[in-house]
């Protein structure tokens, strides 16, 4: 079996100026319903919220190998558990590029310092499929 | 078009390099846009141009670089 692992950080000002300057259009073609829901629940955090599901997406794009799959940001989903705990959760052709390369569940960490906010993905695959991407 | 592509790019690509003199083949990613720099990016050309990026589109090689990002534009605008 194989690890593969993807991390990203992203600015929490840039997210909230991309929010000013797009407002409703980036929310809805980057976040799904309950991502919105989540971050918004909270105003005076919901920059770093969604800046760290912004880099939780971006982390799943890398540990997969889907930067040349064309996958819409909405098809992978960070989900808040009752726990706390956060789980990514794969959509149409993101959930199918990930299965047809073997991957199974991902495993997400978050956190936030200042102005960044950032993502761990860990991935496993089984040894006898391809990856997807020669990264 | 190109030229709108490169202001787009300037305001909103958070490049290293000025975007209006930058070869077209140039790697915008290699220039330093991030991944949500892209995201501006692909907002703004949709407001300039009237158009929506389908999903299968949102990928690396189509913002890779001003030469790319117009093939993907004129792609687009055609079914417009």
């Amino acid at each position: 079996m194989n690890v593969d692992v993807g991390i990203d950080l992203v600015s929490v000002r840039r997210v909230e100026e991309s929010l000013a300057r797009f407002g409703e259009r980036f929310l809805r073609r980057v976040f799904t319903e309950g991502e919105i829901a989540y971050a918004t629940s909270a105003p005076a955090l919901a920059g770093e919220r969604l800046a760290a599901r912004f880099a939780a997406k971006e982390a799943t794009i890398k540990a997969l190998g889907l930067a040349h799959q064309g996958i819409g940001w909405r098809q992978i989903e960070v989900e808040r558990q009752a726990s706390g705990k956060c789980r990514v959760v794969l959509h149409g052709a993101a959930r199918e590029a990930a299965a047809r390369a073997g991957f199974g569940a991902l495993s997400v960490s978050l956190s936030h310092e200042g102005d960044t906010s950032a993502a761990v993905v860990l991935a496993t695959r089984q040894d006898e499929e391809e990856p997807l991407d020669d990264r | 078009m190109i030229d709108k592509i490169r202001k787009i790019l300037k305001d909103h690509g958070r490049l290293s390099k000025d975007a209006l003199t930058l070869e077209a083949t140039s790697d915008l990613y290699q220039a330093g846009m991030t991944s949500h720099a892209s995201v501006n990016v692909m907002l703004a050309l949709e407001g300039e141009f009237e158009v929506e990026f389908p999903d299968h589109m949102l990928k690396r090689s189509v913002f890779e670089s001003i030469e790319a990002i117009r093939g993907a534009m004129q792609e687009l605008t055609q079914k417009a």
